[in-house]
């Protein structure tokens, strides 16, 4: 009973994971950029929720899209697109930059404070399921990701849109060339990463139930190793990835002696560092990641 | 990159230096806050010598460096702490806790621990390529952070360590500055620096030439480690305590900042980021703590001053990718080089 109450732990939290992770390996597979400042989309979304708070819940949860969406679009307008040749080195800095920025506009603008919001305090509730006491919450967010990713999967296979994004995973020049417009791409997979980030945001207020500045680092930093671990670049490898870290981290979390429990982020990136050496590429790496001489 | 002349490094080391000691003259006639402040950015200026001796010189970012700075400044709070400090904050073996050195003595002693250290964790990571190098030293300060503010018997978790004998005063961060400096400049002149910066600009040239680019990257890697400890270090002994999210993200993107605003590639570039960033920083505070215009004060809300520095490091990555000094250095005024070119490197 336990191990199965473990495995609904594990496959919603992963399910999470899995989210801000494909906000996170999106970006990077158009334009090889680790975007940090994806963390800052999902607290701005929070934040859309906190200001809008006692609106109808339809209001809140459009606004937060819209919200996230459209800073998305505008840190790649101002920031990133003047960076597309840099490295990723370089890219990785310049967005480490944004998120400062965002985080301590948002400090000045709503203090350092994390502040209460009610929103969907019903899906705290457990529901009794054969004798396993799961809350509502979990349910929901493992059924809004498989939707969310059916919803992704037809999109990347059926639109001609879709297509595009994937050739310029792919090799990015090479869709250039057969004229894929490399502005519109990049803009979608951003406007993407923003609403997968609002849901991400979702789930950490209705769980946490108070905002902060700082509410996104954690899972961004999460996201990072998730899709590193599913191969940088490619889409699906970033919903594995998160699956296996949400799995890895309440595993560590329910199996741990109780002494080692609070280092159990200290584990995950240990891990973390173990798989780099065995495969620094990552499970389903990309072809056209590696240089070519 | 073209190299004049072998000691080129090291004029430009002694330049550095005597613009060190320029400005640490008129911070010690200068009032007790100012000062603080020029201290402050000498231990940085340590701290990010240090960080350009691995990322300037192989051109990998690392994101791990403050962890060593946490490592040492933990290290020399053990080995300082009167013995009667260390019983009631921590829960240490016997031996370690009767244990106090004079300052020294235990600043030798980290940094030949962190030496060492830094080849153990640095040997697997040098072999890393790519982006995989970055993101395991971003693990590397994630762990270092998670243990340090968990692992209460030793570093007291999150609470901060008190009482550090604050022995780094003016003159104490100046000579840990001028220090760095020195061993930056020294490195440099080496043929493994020159290997290593081979591989800067091409890895698969380098390779194909011979250079063993792990084994380079490895060098610089653990001789960066030893310096940025010395910073922290320095920085603990300066604070007087020590916590654990002092070494976390935020000064990891100020001393990135750094490095990458004056130009990640020059020493010289190192030091006027360090500068600039700690000029901006202090005008910002100055601002937030108010400026009385006639009868009327007028401060600018907290945050401001990360606000400005984000734009800042945005605003030099868009328009001067190299940083603002590029791979520029200062040397001895130019009618002192007009002596014939006969030290030109062999090696290549």
């Amino acid at each position: 009973m336990i191990v199965l109450q473990n495995l609904i732990d594990a496959v919603s939290l992963g399910a999470v994971y899995a989210l801000a992770a494909l906000g996170i390996g999106l970006i990077f597979s158009v334009m090889r950029l680790i975007n940090f400042a994806h963390g800052e989309l999902i607290m701005v979304g929070g934040f859309t929720l906190y200001t809008l708070a006692g609106q109808p819940l339809l209001v809140m949860i459009l606004a937060a899209l819209l919200t996230s969406t459209v800073l998305a679009l505008g840190m790649e307008r101002v920031a990133f697109r003047t960076l597309r040749k840099a490295s990723p080195a370089t890219l990785l800095i310049s967005s480490f930059a944004v998120s400062y920025l965002i985080q301590h506009i948002v400090l000045l603008a709503f203090g350092s404070r994390a502040m209460g919001v009610a929103f969907l305090p019903e899906l705290g509730t457990a529901i009794d399921l054969g004798g396993l006491r799961i809350p509502l919450l979990q349910l929901v967010t493992i059924a809004v990701t498989l939707v969310l990713m059916a919803g992704l999967v037809a999109f990347f296979r059926l639109s001609e849109t879709g297509l595009q994004m994937r050739a310029a995973a792919e090799d990015f020049t090479m869709a250039r060339l057969v004229g894929v417009k490399a502005n519109r791409v990049i803009a979608f997979a951003f406007a993407i990463s923003g609403v997968l980030a609002s849901i991400v945001s979702f789930y950490l207020v209705a769980q946490t139930g108070s905002v902060s500045y700082k509410m996104g680092v954690s899972m961004v930093l999460i996201a990072f190793v998730s899709s590193v671990i599913g191969g940088m670049g490619s889409i699906a490898g970033a919903a594995l990835g998160g699956f296996l870290v949400g799995i890895v981290s309440v595993s560590l979390q329910a199996y741990l002696p109780v002494d080692l429990r609070p280092y159990r982020d200290a584990f995950v990136f240990l891990l973390f560092v173990l798989f780099l050496f065995w495969r620094p590429d990552g499970l389903l790496a990309s072809r056209a990641d590696r240089d070519r001489v | 990159m073209v190299e004049n002349s072998l000691f080129r490094p090291l004029q430009t080391a002694l330049v550095l230096i005597l613009a060190l000691i320029a400005v640490a003259l008129c911070a010690s006639i200068a009032p007790p806050a100012l000062q603080r402040t020029v201290i402050e950015a000498l231990i940085k200026l340590t701290v990010v010598v240090g960080l350009f001796i691995f990322v300037g010189q192989s051109g990998v970012f690392s994101f791990g460096h403050v962890a060593f700075m946490a490592i040492g400044g933990y290290m020399s709070a053990i080995l300082t702490l009167a013995p009667a400090r260390k019983a009631t904050l921590l829960d240490l073996p016997g031996a370690i806790e009767a244990l106090q050195l004079p300052w020294p003595l235990a600043l030798v002693a980290v940094i030949v621990a962190v030496g060492v250290l830094a080849t153990v964790v640095g040997w697997p990571f040098c072999r890393l390529r790519g982006i995989a190098l970055p993101m395991a030293t971003f693990a590397l300060l994630i762990i270092t952070y998670v243990v340090a503010s968990n692992w209460q018997q030793v570093t007291g978790g999150r609470q901060a360590l008190v009482g550090l004998p604050r022995y780094v005063g003016l003159w104490t961060a100046f000579g840990g500055a001028a220090l760095a400096i020195l061993v930056a400049a020294g490195y440099a002149m080496t043929r493994h620096a020159l290997m290593l910066r081979c591989s800067r600009e091409s890895e698969v040239a380098a390779a194909a030439t011979g250079i063993d680019v792990e084994r380079e990257r490895l060098i610089a890697f653990v001789l960066s480690a030893m310096v940025v400890a010395a910073g922290g270090v320095l920085f603990s002994h300066f604070i007087g305590t020590i916590t654990a999210s002092t070494f976390y993200l935020d000064l990891t993107f100020v001393t990135l900042t750094m490095l990458v605003v004056g130009g990640m590639r020059s020493l010289t570039g190192a030091c006027a980021g360090v500068a600039l960033v700690s000029l901006v920083s202090e005008l910002l505070r100055s601002v937030e703590r108010g400026v009385a215009i006639g009868d009327v004060t007028i401060a600018a809300p907290p945050g401001l001053q990360e606000i400005v520095l984000a734009a800042l490091l945005l605003a030099i990555l868009v328009l001067r990718p190299a940083g603002l000094l590029g791979d520029a250095e200062i040397g001895w005024p130019s009618f002192r080089r007009a002596a014939p070119a006969t030290a030109t490197r062999q090696q290549g």
